[in-house]
């Protein structure tokens, strides 16, 4: 019934065995949360595995996985209401809703993740300060509780449950049904505007000014010279712009090439790329990007192109080399962005470990339990792991961690996979921990959910306010 | 009582093993190598009090990288359950390795059943309750690796002592069949032939002891035959020579032999 499997997180850096159980229907779910309880183990809820970190793993427990569970069973494209289960991708979804007219509100830079994932990590996509996370645009969930209840939860029935299971890291439940609304497009293209900035003061003055002119703002930084970037504005194209939107809207229009310039083929791109991943090699992968770069133009490009960036080169996370990559993502309000990233990244460059890739967005707050946004600024950035850095990048985040938790700074926890459970708690504040903590009794009392992400962040976290629950 | 290990990330991560005869000898040789090789380690052992020092020495300097599980080897309906918790408690499972085992005195004239049979429980049954559940575990994952302590005794059946010849020699069949069943799955499997190592075991059994080496030493070569991915090793080496041309004596000659 049980499966002994190896699982990595998405950036290979990560790996532990665990007692995989496949969830197709909600009789699987009761079977595992028994299966567990019977043997002792604890369960995580697991899609496509494509988190940073440990919010999917669970060594040597049981792992949930969720991806065959991935029926779209309700849409109505008069409305644009879709229930779909779990293990759903997004690109299952928007290439269901695209030809009628529809598309995901908000999407990952990636299109292999579920559904379950996206709700359970509260994602957000390039159009975060204008349409806030996923979790916004839910209609309503189902949801399997390990007390055993079944719930509904929607912003007015059950909504303190709903605001807490959307972002709370499969801790509370594991969802079975998810009621999305979808929002409606004219066109298959997006009209994209494409500019380069020399500063990181002029590219986060950029990020301000300009988001509200358009649907989705994202940044590329070259953090080795800290400020040479380029900025991607799109705006969805207005009923009417596109001349034939039924051959835009098709599938076949959003086929992202299998080719680079048409000749160059994609799939061994990887290995190319691997001999390039150093310091020296980035910074000539980078500084050529910026040439190029410097054109500014406007161009219109199909939706799977401009929002799927991670997979344009397929298995990109293997260029990295055997310690695999991690990602730390730093969330910061717009006041204090600019003077924390430039000490962020020259601590970085000084020890020897800057990120190979930095990807900035406009965030605005959202009225989520463990919500991670806020009224600013993100930098995503991608390092390099390799034994020889291991323990000097470690030192360097957990300064990344304080000097972002004192700027007033916010962490998301399917990225970051070195913060420990006091800054985690420092950041939450005792309130917002307290409020998780009933939430966790009620619905887990026997702690059946947990992941290495819950015993290395909340569980500790949580214990802390021993005697104040 | 165990303390909690917290999880393992990119930048500390952790290699996990199992250790099946722990306390004492060779077992607590390997136990510190795999330690200062930065492995967590659960020890398996019979004696607490041992097994608890044992502990306390690998984890002093303060970060946690033994665990300790009270077993007999011979009770194997424990194995199931106790080898479930521990890869939970470690967080996942990459090595395991059986080194409990007993070498009783023989009956010089007339020979005895019952301390046979008890090496028998000890050294090949005990084994065998913890390698299979080990090697399925390891076979749906696709990976893992798994070292037997066997012996040179194993090699061939001599006068002196049937019943620990018998046992080694049934571990090391076993441990081959493992290897030609498991290789094909990606899991490694390294039979290991010490001579004499310098252990209570020894000390406690007749004759000459030629190539006595020390535990630290035989763990030093055990050590480098997981890394080298090695199937077959003898400790001290001279051993693979010395067994060869053992088991090359004609039958005639070997029956009147004392060896």
């Amino acid at each position: 019934m049980t499966h002994f499997s190896i699982f990595e997180n998405f950036g290979h850096s990560l790996k532990a065995q665990a007692h995989r159980i496949e969830a197709r229907s909600v009789e699987d779910v009761e079977r595992a949360f028994r299966l567990a309880r019977q043997y002792g183990l604890t369960v995580t809820a697991r899609g496509a595995g494509r988190s940073y970190n440990d919010a999917a793993m669970n060594g040597g427990g049981m792992v949930l996985d969720f991806s065959a569970m991935n029926r779209i069973s309700e849409w109505d494209p008069k409305t644009g209401l879709v229930r779909c289960e779990p293990g759903v991708t997004i690109r299952q979804l928007w290439e269901h809703v695209l030809p009628d007219g529809w598309w995901p509100p908000v999407v990952s830079g990636t299109m292999t993740t579920t559904l379950g994932g996206c709700l359970a990590a509260n994602i957000h996509g390039k159009n975060n300060f204008h349409m806030g996370t996923i979790g916004e645009h839910v209609v309503e969930f189902t949801a399997l509780l390990p007390c055993g209840n079944l719930v509904t939860c929607s912003p007015q029935q059950n909504a303190e449950l709903f605001y807490a299971m959307i972002g709370g890291y499969g801790l509370l439940g594991v969802f079975l049904t998810i009621t999305l609304q979808m929002k409606r497009v004219f066109s298959g293209l997006l009209e994209v505007h494409a500019w380069p900035t020399s500063t990181l003061a002029d590219h986060l003055k950029s990020l301000e000014d300009h988001a509200p002119d358009f649907d989705y703002i994202v940044g590329w930084l070259d953090c080795i010279t800290i400020g040479h970037g380029q900025i991607h504005a799109a705006r969805h194209l207005h009923d009417g712009e596109d001349p034939a939107p039924q051959q835009t809207l098709s599938l076949a229009y959003q086929t992202l090439p299998s080719r680079l310039f048409g000749v160059i083929p994609k799939r061994p791109l990887h290995v190319l790329i691997r001999p390039f991943m150093n310091n020296l090699g980035i910074w000539g992968i980078n500084t050529a990007k910026y040439l190029v770069s410097l054109r500014r133009h406007v161009f219109r490009q199909s939706h799977a192109a401009f929002h799927f960036l991670l997979d344009y080169v397929p298995k990109w996370e293997l260029a990295y080399g055997s310690g695999g990559l991690i990602q730390y993502q730093s969330l910061l309000p717009k006041e204090t962005a600019l003077p924390v990233w430039t000490e962020m990244l020259a601590l970085a460059k000084r020890h020897g470990v800057p990120p190979y890739l930095g990807v900035t967005k406009r965030h605005r707050p959202d009225p989520f339990l463990l919500s991670h946004a806020v009224d600013g600024f993100s930098l995503a950035m991608d390092f390099k792991v390799t034994e020889a850095r291991r323990r000097r990048l470690w030192q360097v985040l957990q300064d990344f961690d304080r000097i972002g938790l004192e700027a007033g700074g916010r962490f998301y926890f399917v990225k970051n996979s070195e913060t420990t459970a006091e800054t985690a708690r420092a950041f939450y504040g005792k309130e917002r921990l307290l409020k998780f903590k009933q939430l966790k009794q009620r619905c887990d009392p026997d702690g059946i959910l947990q992941s290495d992400l819950y015993r290395r962040i909340f569980g500790p976290a949580l214990a802390s306010l021993d005697g104040q629950g | 009582m165990n303390p909690t290990l917290s999880p393992a990330t990119p930048l500390r991560p952790r290699r996990r093993a199992i250790l099946v005869g722990a306390s004492s000898g060779l077992g607590a040789a390997l136990a510190r190598k795999l330690a200062r090789e930065g492995w967590t380690i659960a020890l398996i052992a019979r004696r607490a009090e041992l097994l608890e020092r044992l502990q306390a020495e690998i984890n002093a300097d303060g970060i946690i990288r033994a665990l300790t599980y009270i077993h007999d080897v011979k009770r194997h309906e424990q194995v199931t359950p106790l080898l479930r918790q521990i890869v939970a408690d470690l967080g996942g499972l990459d090595l395991f390795i059986f080194n409990a085992g007993i070498n009783l005195p023989p009956g010089l004239e007339t020979l005895n059943a019952e301390t046979d049979l008890e090496m028998i429980a000890v050294n090949l049954s005990g084994a065998i309750a913890w390698l299979a559940p080990v090697a399925n575990l390891f076979k749906e994952a696709g990976e893992g690796m798994i070292v037997g302590v066997s012996s040179v005794a194993g090699d061939r059946g001599r006068y002196a002592n049937p019943g620990y010849n018998a046992s080694k020699a049934g571990l090391t069949a076993y441990l081959e069949s493992l290897r030609n069943r498991l290789s094909r799955h990606g899991v490694h499997v390294l039979t290991v032939k010490p001579g004499f190592v310098d252990t209570d075991m020894l000390r406690a059994s007749l004759g000459p002891k030629p190539f006595t080496i020390s535990p630290e030493r035989a763990a030093e070569d055990i050590y480098r035959a997981i890394r080298q991915r090695k199937q077959v090793i003898y400790t001290h080496p001279i051993w693979r020579w010395i067994m060869l041309v053992i088991r090359h004596i004609p039958s005639f000659l070997f029956r009147r032999l004392r060896i």
